[in-house]
């Protein structure tokens, strides 16, 4: 990810965009925050919102046009928020602050406003601030211009005046009673002034001297305000006619045109970094599915303005605009705190240093990939591919931490060992024109349905069903491991085309998707779509007579084939399905997807828990990691194979599925039965075995899998300890402690001689190295 | 690692082929390229370490992880 690549992606997350009213306010006064505030209650803050934009909050909360509300997303529900009036409730509402008004030290130019109104008060204003201290010319003798011609209860004059007491604070050298064109002349004013402003309001006529149009309104440059002279420049009413009178824009124009009155005076560029300064289109998405009616909260008197009950009412209606839906769909992205935007800076940053923590590590190792964030965004961003862009960077650059895979890596290492690889044509046949993959997890949670599913195949299909077992390589990919991705890929090419390259019916959509993406379409076919075709089997076992919600892997989520025909299979079965709000394109990941629940089990195993909170009914899974997850966590699910085929009763639809030494276990006995009984051949692998007997409590067993620690290990570090000696022995309960490090993990286990085996009391590892020398 | 570590319950522990008392000493640990000396029990005479537990998955997961980040 180079720098470009990170704009363009942090570009298509939009969460920071501005909200609809503030985009369209010509002063951008930060209205969500603003209604924040107020419906917590807190005026004061809410003032403090509207003043950090408004010079004269005030009278704005009394004149303002209120362009903000015509863009109100409410307006697509009932009706927009009253935000002028919860202007006024805020002014009205909040502690007396004393303003205080920062200056800059005087720039020592001179600087002449023409027209006391909102944007020749404003331009005074912010000029003063920045050291630009203006002469303020004013045909009347008080200041406010045309803001005297509102009628007392529009505007009351009390508030007009506190408003403009803010101008007394600038000091500033004003001459009131003093008209252009006839008291003094604009070239007057450019001979004795570095700039000026001209906020002369509709009604004062043509200068005669600035360009104008027909209607005689004073044509200035629509970015930087400057009229057809230099160093002259112009806003307000003078320039939008009395028609098109705003008193928002005036203060808008009169600020930008302080703007481009300061960058004339430093002699640097009027137009360069000046977009968005006005109204402009925000690129914001904010959903208003499930927004209930709420009507606005009708004013009692408008003069009056809100009561605090009622301002707070009217603040709550405010949908507090921003996107999410990512977010919102995802445990993940939810529980680092941010959004996309946010993270891809995060992950760039993480890419980039040179030296010291890369804290991002783990925020790019937990993402499950499974692509939900893309289907619901706007801007189709997809934060699963930045995530394993990044893990493939990481593993490149020789900085993925081993802890965060290699457990899962050696699993699939074991999965395509010849412990567990078969590829093998029907029995009796030469050839085939299928091939049945059912894929390293289902074979391992229940090496029974493998084999019922695969004795179907033969039953009903034509030109021989032959049989390959061993992991698709999907592991690698997640893990960023393209080099190893690439290997096992070419591993199975070999025994698939040794196999005459069949058509490949996929059990595990996650296969599925591998063998999609990297051989011919047409040589990979969904199980579900097949049995779909060929018709269910026989007897099929009816176990669960209330209605099933369907839960669809996330690896199928792009694959309509595999969701219809499940859907089509329940439905044949006499199921009535439920499908949960997430289902189908935006289905949600179980937690396995991306190795998640090896890289940071915990939220993994929040994302179950998510899951099955939403969902009432009985789940019916069609990945074996998913049914096994969810009923991990003792939500009754199964299997579509058990509807199928036979399998858990009603009440054995919790039943645990098979912990990861099990898994192990269950694939190199699949492996040996098969031989066994299709092909009558020994395991040859397995025949030699003669391994010391552990008797292991299911507690114990619980805490194996918690820390990934294999039956295997632990026989290896006892056989280990009893061949050296070399252990530790309690005092108290005689029982021993060893350790041993068989690869790149210290394993320690506490264990006893037991029943011509041994019992194990404890199980722990740690990745770090202790330098020992053990001297005998 | 120089922090104090909990050795709570380590006493239980002696070495099972000399038979003699564990004693804390300075042991080198390693880790992604990185090497520290640490206080950990051992047996005077034959050298053989005692990891608790409690070290094992606290302080020391917490430096393997700071490790792998680095």
């Amino acid at each position: 990810m180079d720098q470009k690549e990170l704009r363009e992606l942090e570009n298509r997350c939009i969460q920071e965009y501005a909200p609809w009213c503030t985009a369209r306010c010509p002063v951008h006064v930060d209205v969500r925050a603003m209604n924040a505030a107020i419906t917590a209650g807190d005026f004061t803050l809410a003032a403090k919102v509207l003043k950090k934009k408004v010079p004269f909050p005030g009278i704005i909360s009394h004149v303002c046009d209120h362009p903000c509300e015509d863009v109100c997303r409410r307006t697509t529900i009932d009706a927009a928020i009253s935000i002028r009036e919860l202007e006024m409730a805020a002014m009205s509402f909040s502690e007396p602050v004393k303003e205080r008004v920062v200056l800059l030290k005087s720039k020592g130019k001179r600087v002449a406003v023409v027209g006391a109104g909102l944007s020749g008060l404003t331009a005074c204003f912010d000029l003063a601030k920045k050291g630009l201290g203006p002469v303020l010319f004013e045909t009347s003798d008080r200041l406010g211009g045309t803001l005297w011609g509102y009628p007392e209860d529009a505007l009351p004059r009390e508030v007009l005046k506190r408003d403009l007491e803010l101008l007394e604070s600038l000091s500033l050298e004003i001459r009131f009673r003093t008209s252009l064109g006839s008291d003094i002349f604009l070239a007057e004013l450019r001979n004795e002034f570095d700039a000026v402003y001209l906020g002369i309001g509709a009604d004062s006529g043509s200068t005669g001297e600035v360009h104008c149009d027909d209607r005689g309104r004073i044509l200035v440059d629509s970015i930087t305000f400057q009229t057809s002279l230099e160093g002259v420049f112009a806003g307000g009413s003078a320039v939008s006619g009395p028609s098109e009178r705003s008193p928002i824009r005036s203060i808008s124009e009169g600020r930008r045109a302080a703007i481009s009155i300061d960058r004339y005076l430093q002699k640097v560029s009027l137009v360069a970094s000046r977009e968005n300064e006005g109204p402009f289109e925000t690129r914001l998405f904010t959903s208003v599915e499930g927004e209930e009616r709420r009507a606005r909260v009708p004013l009692a008197d408008a003069a009056l303005g809100y009561t605090v009950d009622e301002a707070l009412l009217e603040g709550g209606r405010c949908l507090q605009c921003e996107c999410l839906e990512c977010v919102k769909v995802c445990q993940y992205l939810a529980d680092f705190k941010g959004y996309p935007k946010k993270y891809v800076r995060q992950i760039y940053n993480n890419l980039s240093i040179v030296a010291g923590q890369r804290h991002a590590n783990l925020l790019i190792n937990s993402c499950s990939l499974c692509g939900l964030c893309k289907e619901v965004c706007p801007e189709d961003l997809h934060m699963g591919e930045v995530c394993k862009a990044s893990r493939r960077l990481m593993v490149s650059q020789n900085r993925m931490p081993p802890s965060a895979h290699e457990f899962a890596l050696r699993d699939m290492e074991f999965s395509n060992s010849e412990l567990c690889v078969l590829a093998r044509h029907e029995s009796g046949m030469t050839s085939s024109r299928s091939v049945f993959f059912p894929g390293c997890q289902l074979a391992g949670s229940s090496p029974r349905h493998v084999i019922k599913t695969y004795a179907y195949l033969r039953d009903r299909m034509e030109g021989g069903v032959a049989l390959m077992l061993r992991c698709c390589g999907a592991p690698a990919d997640w893990s960023g491991r393209q080099d190893l991705f690439d290997r096992t890929m070419t591993e199975f090419r070999e025994q698939w085309e040794g196999l005459g390259s069949p058509t490949i019916i996929t059990a595990c959509s996650t296969c599925h998707g591998v063998f999609a993406e990297k051989l011919p379409r047409d040589k990979v076919v969904s199980l579900w779509e097949t049995i779909d075709r060929l018709g269910l089997p026989e007897q099929t076992a009816r176990t669960v007579t209330k209605p099933v919600a369907l839960h669809d892997p996330c690896t199928a989520r792009n694959e309509p084939g595999i969701l219809d025909s499940v859907r089509s299979i329940l439905d044949k079965l006499g199921y009535s399905i439920h499908e949960p709000a997430l289902s189908r394109k935006e289905t949600e990941c179980c937690g396995f997807g991306g190795l998640m629940a090896f890289a940071n089990r915990d939220l993994a195993e929040k994302v179950i828990d998510r899951r099955i909170e939403a969902i009432p009914e009985y789940i019916v899974a069609y990945c074996a990691v998913c049914r096994d997850r969810y009923a991990s966590h003792g939500k009754p699910t199964g299997h579509l194979l058990d509807l199928l085929f036979g399998g858990p009763e009603v009440g054995e639809f919790v039943v645990k599925g098979p912990d990861y030494s099990q898994r192990r276990e269950n694939r190199t006995r699949l492996k040996r039965s098969l031989l066994r009984e299709q092909w009558k051949e020994e395991h040859v692998a397995y025949e030699n075995e003669q391994a010391i007997t552990l008797h292991i409590a299911e507690d114990v067993r619980e805490l194996m899998e918690k820390r990934m620690i294999l039956v295997e290990d632990v026989r290896e570090v006892v056989e280990w300890a009893e061949k050296t000696g070399n252990r530790l022995v309690n005092r108290t309960t005689n029982h021993f402690l060893t350790h041993y490090r068989p690869g790149t993990v210290t394993f320690w286990v506490e264990y006893s001689p037991e029943d011509e085996g041994y019992a194990i009391y404890n199980v722990y590892c740690h990745r770090m190295q202790v330098l020992e020398e053990i001297k005998h | 690692m120089t922090h104090k570590i909990d050795l709570t319950g380590a006493e239980e522990w002696i070495c099972a082929s000399c038979g003699v008392t564990l004693e804390l000493g300075t042991v080198e640990v390693a880790y992604m390229g990185s090497k520290y000396p640490v206080e950990l029990p051992k047996c005077p005479k034959c050298g053989i370490v005692f990891v608790p537990e409690n070290i094992a998955l606290g302080k020391m997961a917490e430096i393997e992880k700071i490790l792998e980040d680095k």
